[in-house]
């Protein structure tokens, strides 16, 4: 890591995103205190996490990319152990422990053994753990990933249902970021390449547009062909779902004209056009175009 | 001290929740019961009469301090490596504590049951008092003396479990240097003379050995908690160098 700097403000929620490898698991051990930067300041509501790691610690909440869980312990029986220690109380460790149970869905599993349940109850119970102790601030890990769609779903509805605390929450998935958080922070390499809000980020992409084209051809000519066009900024290739015809994102300032000759050149080569479609500018090519691929 | 409870009890939950506390105890049992009875036997038979603290509790301690030698590894080596293997420690190292307090607990739960294990023991000596009496102080010192080592050991153990992630691993390595330290003092008559008086001084089994004759000295003690400490301290250090190896 070098030369990051950001601010996440009380009651705000953030994302750090950022391709595989490029520092957020170690920019959030960095936070919880689990590694200590070489150089720089961490401060958590104020305390510094290097200075004072029990009690900035006590005021953050932690959930690992990998959830680990004790496989032997059920599952209520770990939350009173975590509860206990992180210094909770005999009388208010119990009412803690019912009110994560509720809060993360965990009933019906709460006499299961941790290393018996499915990905997405892991998963909750590791948030369950997080929030043990009411802690302001919450770092979470990609706390998605691996999850099923429905899963997802029911774990951004969870994430949503914690306003109020200060979320700093790291994804690779854009779309999630979008719809969960109001201010995005990308990492390449190591190093911050934006911090912005996501209307901000909305705003930057203006003037850039995609189409997304279906050609039944040869793909690296085709691709050639596109490149070739007046006023096309970039083709990439994305993979065709169902199997028939290419698919291609092409990227222009103004699509109208670009549409135009792109039809006819895909006909007049012989190559068969199944779809072009104008679809809006996402955070997608902001993030391709900030991370350099 | 709420977080040092929660762990102790949660250590010892995982030791009495899995087999292996049960085996190495009865194995323990076993071993040292037989080696009470043959030096009992080996007493009563040469007809020792009063000697009682030489010829027969002295080799009843050396012999358990054997038995205690060989249970101690299974008894540390999961402690923190199974913890390394799950990825658990670091969660357990987020949590508002000092790594401090997970040493202390889970060295402490090893004593309990450690100790545990030794006062099972405690039902020869008190049933040889029933058959005949002999001062018991003296036999509460040899006591002393098990615990004390077996807190050196136990803390080694914890060390060398924090190095690595595999328990057999962590249980080999605990286990032959303290063969090592026995084999080392057992064969004096091989050590140069120049080299014997190192070996004595650092031999856990030579500071031992005034204990077994109910001699309870202060350099011995120091020795133990000094070796104890000494162990304590380096697997802070280990746990410590995850924040500058970026390992887990």
């Amino acid at each position: 890591m070098d030369d990051v700097s950001f601010t996440v403000g009380r009651g705000e929620v953030a994302a750090l995103l950022g391709p595989n490898g490029s520092g957020k698991s170690t920019l959030m051990r960095c936070l919880i205190g689990f590694f200590s930067p070489t150089r720089g300041r961490v401060r958590v509501a104020g305390l510094d996490v290097g200075d004072d790691p029990v009690e900035a610690r006590r005021r953050l909440g932690y959930l690992p990319e990998q959830v680990t869980l004790y496989p032997d312990l059920p599952v209520r029986r770990y939350l009173e152990f975590v509860a206990g220690a992180k210094g909770l109380g005999r009388g208010s460790r119990r009412s803690a422990v019912e009110d994560v149970i509720g809060r993360c869905g965990l009933e019906s599993v709460t006499g299961k053994l941790n290393g018996k349940l499915s990905k997405g109850f892991r998963q909750r119970v590791g948030l369950a753990q997080a929030l043990l102790g009411d802690p302001p601030v919450l770092v979470l890990d990609e706390p998605t990933v691996g999850l099923d769609p429905v899963q997802t779903l029911e774990l951004r509805a969870l994430l949503r249902a914690l306003r109020g605390r200060t979320v700093l929450l790291s994804t690779h998935i854009l779309s999630e970021a979008s719809a969960l958080c109001t201010r995005i922070v990308i990492l390449s390499r190591g190093r911050l390449v934006v911090e912005d809000t996501p209307e901000g980020l909305g705003r930057r992409l203006e003037g850039m547009s995609r189409l997304v084209v279906r050609v039944d051809g040869p793909l690296p000519e085709v691709a050639a062909a596109l490149r070739a066009l007046p006023g096309v900024a970039r083709v990439d290739v994305e993979p065709a779902e169902d199997g028939s015809g290419q698919v291609l994102v092409v990227r222009a300032v103004d699509p109208v004209p670009v549409q135009r000759v792109l039809a006819t050149t895909v006909v007049g080569r012989g190559w068969t056009l199944l779809e072009v479609r104008a679809s809006a500018p996402a955070l997608e090519d902001l993030f391709v175009r900030a991370v350099g691929r | 001290m709420r977080a040092f409870v929660a762990l102790l009890r949660k250590e010892l939950r995982s030791y009495f929740g899995s087999p292996l506390v049960y085996v190495v105890a009865a194995v323990f049992l076993a071993y040292t019961g037989y080696y009470f009875h043959t030096d009992l036997v080996y007493f009563v038979t040469f007809g020792f009469g009063v000697a009682i603290m030489e010829n027969l509790w002295q080799l009843v301690f050396l012999d358990i301090r054997l038995v205690l030698m060989l249970a101690v590894p299974l008894l540390t080596m999961r402690l923190l490596a199974e913890e390394r293997r799950l990825g658990t420690l670091e969660l357990l190292l987020t949590y508002p504590m000092r790594d401090g307090v997970v040493v202390a607990a889970k060295l402490g739960a090893c004593l309990l049951v450690l100790a545990g294990l030794l006062a099972s023991t405690l039902v020869y000596p008190l049933w040889l008092h029933g058959v005949q009496a002999f001062p018991l102080a003296p036999v509460a010192a040899g006591y002393v003396g098990l615990l004390l080592l077996g807190a050196a050991c136990a803390s080694y153990g914890l060390f060398v479990s924090a190095c690595t992630d595999s328990q057999v691993l962590a249980a080999f390595l605990t286990a032959m240097p303290l063969l090592l330290l026995w084999l080392l003092s057992w064969n004096e008559a091989a050590s140069a003379s120049g080299s014997l008086a190192v070996v004595r001084a650092v031999s856990m089994f030579n500071h031992f050995q005034p204990f077994t004759v109910g001699v309870i000295d202060a350099r011995d003690v120091f020795y133990f908690v000094f070796l104890a400490g000494a162990f304590v301290w380096a697997t802070l250090r280990v746990l410590e160098a995850r924040q500058w190896r970026g390992r887990r």
